[in-house]
């Protein structure tokens, strides 16, 4: 029989089984475990926990090894979780100038309080394949020595450091009592605000964002950027319970904290100062948070009184793409079944035909 | 964790379920109006009826029947995974037949046999807004629709009939709703089209990507945008089914060599079974399917 | 808080909550059509099992409430709502999700709670008026779910009820939508239904 729609069930618990065998690839090889993940891919896993918005090692580790490296289909696996966890709360923001420091550059100032601390970065590696970490007998790199920084030392932010002498604009005041949005309970709408921008930027696609940055470096919605500041580090993450009053230490968390220096001209209501460009993102993740503070800053051009001219400075287009979730979902929907749709477009496609070679007919007997 | 038993009725927390509830009843009394609603990610891709799982989650009960169809059919891949989604986190009771169902989910077509009060389909939505493909910003359709203005589509319709002589809208064929909003009926046919004026049944609509959500109440007019000197036209076929014999429905083409060989066979594939169980009613003998 | 605010709420709070949204489903499809609706809650008065069988169902802490004079006369009532459902009560009609109206023939003018904008006319209230009798006759409408003409009436109302509903549908696209409940029923008018008719 023709009409092969019977047996969609069956086809389809074939595909998963054959899918787990892929996943498990030569069985003559030892099979990965979700430690050796979580400790040796470890950009990955910070990739799936920012993009994913849910801070949990374990739980990225597993997924990157249940999508075979595929991270946008991590961070699938790991939102879809996240959805159906409860909500018990909202932590106070955390204190990024009181981070524990791993790394912290500035390509602003030579020096500057709290030092330049270039920690563990890929920047002056030569891009040469490594053959020693071939055949898993590398060994265990060791600690180099370091100058003993003071845990409690706070590090102030460079952009704070402009703010003293009132050379970058305020960080701009808000309401403390004012709700910060969050878009994974409300739908977004048009304009939005810098809260639900950056966290629709956090969440975004780190390629989006990198192309979008970098298309603003050369030219599309131009922003003067210097990199004030990039850190790296734990910072501890507390929640006032409303019935306590007070603040409980919940953990420690990585992020990566990017703050750029743009120029700015100045305007009929401001003086001309450096603007300010922001990203942030779970763990080591200095590519995604360099682009979004990029993003940030040629997103804030509507309030900044710019022209809006190019694909990254407006919000409607970059906010409405950023999701790869979304994106992947609907692109790759296409290979859903769409015959009912094509044969409307076939039956529409014929008739028009049949009525073009009649008329050519006709227009050649007269 | 992922053991399915530790998620709620329907998958949904209840929280979740009582935003979407809300936007449902707004949608019910605003006929064709986007509601947005907080659409949650949810474990299958957007762009595979997210939207539709969702309403059909937020309104399913202990004693609901569930049909699910893709392309008119039951055992399509992504309606066999959906109807197994709902089996396993809602333990309900599930039928092919749309006489049965008390919830139909569907994607891309409108069952046959004509639906009666009580039922309540649920369409997947890709995209909601049928202004979209004329103008991109969602700030901006969302100001014509509450202006009502509505010139960009008739003159996009108007400028087929000058290039094409017809309209060349084939399936997605906008309608306007109680006279006032024009709605996207989704991907269906503009042969289904009108099967959802003055319907029985309740018709909910989910975009989940797109986080809209919206609603037919029963006995709603809906009309096909047309122009007076080229009314709307229903798809026709010049044939049957192959396999019932079934007139004036909508027919899936199957193409059954590389020499040009093709039959047509209902694309509902739970109409075409009963009319074959009951030849007598389909007033046409069994045909022979060609091997 | 008082010992009635924890009187107990759905028993089974999934299955529950579905019932009774279908119900509320079924009357928006329905307009005019009377159908019971079986509450087992017993919250203080003079909130009735329907009416909080419907914000139990609906409200959260997403939501806002708003109740006439005679039930915030009850700080029970507030309390039983804020504990079963989180959501926050307001005195303003213009802020609120939900209204629950007791006294019904006094109630505020429709247009005086929220309905909306015109690109976002769901942002608007819900109105359950509770009242002693629902009725297939009277004023007469027509619209969507109707499907030719429907009977309905509710009372008390205030004298110019139709003409405050002929005023909330000639806003349309924005305006109110209203559940009225008895003790044991529930219909509802939303903004689509024409009044065609008074009594």
């Amino acid at each position: 029989m023709y009409v092969a729609v019977k047996g969609g069930e069956s086809a389809i618990a074939a595909a998963h089984t054959l899918l787990a065998k892929e996943r498990r690839g030569d069985p003559a090889v030892p099979e990965l475990t979700t430690e050796q993940i979580r400790e040796q891919l470890t950009l990955a896993v910070d990739r799936v926990m920012s993009e994913g918005s849910l801070y949990d090692r374990d739980l990225a580790a597993l997924a990157i090894k249940q999508a075979r490296g595929d991270l946008i289909e991590a961070i699938f696996l790991v939102r879809a979780y996240r959805s159906t966890l409860p909500r018990f709360g909202y932590a106070e923001p955390i204190e990024t100038s009181a981070m524990t420091i791993r790394r912290r550059i500035s390509a602003t100032f030579k020096d500057l309080p709290g030092g330049q601390v270039l920690g563990p970065t890929f920047d002056y590696t030569h891009r040469l394949l490594d053959d020693s970490l071939n055949g898993g007998a590398a060994g265990t790199p060791s600690s180099p020595a370091r100058k003993p920084v003071s845990e409690d030392a706070k590090v102030p932010h460079v952009a704070d450091l402009l703010g003293h002498q009132g050379l970058i604009e305020p960080n701009p005041e808000t309401e403390s009592a004012a709700p910060v949005g969050d878009l994974t309970r409300d739908p977004l709408s048009f304009p939005a605000e810098r809260d639900l921008r950056l966290q629709s930027l956090a969440r975004g696609d780190e390629g989006l964002l990198l192309a979008l940055g970098y298309s603003t470096q050369r030219g599309y919605g131009r922003t003067h950027p210097f990199a004030g500041e990039i850190r790296l580090g734990e910072v501890e993450v507390h929640l006032a319970p409303e019935e306590l009053g007070f603040e409980v230490p919940l953990g420690t968390i990585t992020v990566t904290e990017c703050e750029m220096v743009n120029q700015f001209k100045g305007s009929a209501e401001s003086p001309p100062q450096f603007t300010r460009g922001y990203g942030l993102a779970f763990g080591h993740c200095e590519r995604k948070t360099m682009s979004m503070a990029l993003v940030d800053r040629a997103l804030r051009a509507r309030e900044l009184g710019e022209e809006i001219v190019a694909p990254a400075q407006d919000e409607e287009f970059v906010l409405s793409h950023a999701d790869n979730v979304q994106a992947t979902g609907f692109v790759e929907h296409l290979k859903l079944p769409h015959y009912v749709d094509f044969q409307a477009e076939l039956q529409l496609v014929r008739q028009m035909r049949r009525e073009w070679e009649d008329a050519q007919r006709k227009e050649a007997a007269e | 964790m992922s053991d399915a038993a530790t998620y709620n009725f329907g998958y949904l927390d209840e929280q979740t379920k009582r935003m979407i509830r809300r936007a449902l009843l707004k949608a019910m009394a605003i006929p064709g109006y986007q509601v947005p609603f907080a659409s949650r990610e949810m474990p299958m891709p957007y762009g595979w009826g997210t939207g539709g799982v969702q309403v059909t989650a937020s309104v399913l009960g202990a004693d609901d029947t569930l049909k699910v169809i893709d392309q008119g059919a039951d055992d399509t891949t992504n309606a066999v995974s959906i109807r197994k989604f709902f089996e396993r986190t809602a333990g309900i009771a599930t039928t092919t037949h749309t006489s049965e169902a008390t919830v139909i989910q569907t994607r891309h077509r409108i069952p046959e046999a004509p639906l009666r009060e009580g039922q309540i389909l649920v369409y997947q939505v890709p995209i909601p807004e049928p202004l979209r493909f004329l103008e991109p910003r969602e700030t901006e359709t969302r100001r014509l629709h509450a202006l009502e203005d509505y010139g960009l589509m008739q003159v996009k319709l108007y400028e087929d009939i000058a290039r094409h002589g017809h309209i060349a809208t084939t399936y997605a064929y906008p309608v306007k709703v109680d006279g006032r909003y024009i709605m996207d009926p989704s991907p269906t046919p503009k042969f289904d089209n009108p099967k959802m004026d003055m319907c029985p049944a309740i018709q909910l609509f989910g975009a989940g990507r797109e986080k809209r959500i919206y609603a037919l109440p029963p006995y709603t007019k809906v009309v096909s945008l047309d122009f007076e000197d080229h009314p709307f036209e229903r798809t026709k076929f010049d044939r049957g089914c192959a396999l019932c014999g079934s007139e004036g429905i909508y027919l899936d083409e199957v193409v059954t060599d590389d020499r040009g060989g093709r039959m047509f066979v209902c694309s509902d594939t739970d109409f075409c079974e009963s009319q074959r169980a009951a030849p007598s009613e389909a007033g046409h003998g069994l045909h022979e399917v060609p091997r | 808080m008082s010992v009635e605010a924890i009187e107990r709420g759905f028993a089974d709070p999934v299955h529950d909550a579905q019932k009774v949204f279908r119900a509320a489903l079924d009357a928006m499809a329905h307009p005019g059509r009377i159908a019971r609706l079986a509450s087992s809650l017993t919250p203080p008065s003079p909130l009735l099992g329907t009416s909080a069988s419907l914000l139990l169902a609906l409200a959260d802490y997403e939501t806002s409430i708003w109740l006439d004079d005679t039930l915030s006369e009850n700080p029970a009532v507030s309390d039983f709502l804020r504990f079963h459902t989180g959501a926050r009560l307001t005195r303003q009609r213009r802020e609120a999700d939900f209204a629950v109206i007791a006294a019904p023939a006094d109630m505020p003018a429709l247009a005086t709670f929220a309905e909306g904008t015109p690109e976002y006319p769901d942002r608007s209230t819900t109105l359950i008026v509770q009242v002693e009798a629902l009725a297939n006759h009277g004023w007469h409408f027509s619209g969507p779910g109707i499907r030719e003409r429907m009977a309905f009436s509710a009372a008390p109302v205030p004298a110019d009820f139709p003409q405050q509903l002929a005023a909330n549908r000639a806003h349309f696209p924005r305006g109110v939508d209203l559940i009225f409940v008895t003790s044991v029923e529930l219909a509802a008018l939303p903004r689509s239904t024409r009044i065609v008719e008074s009594a």
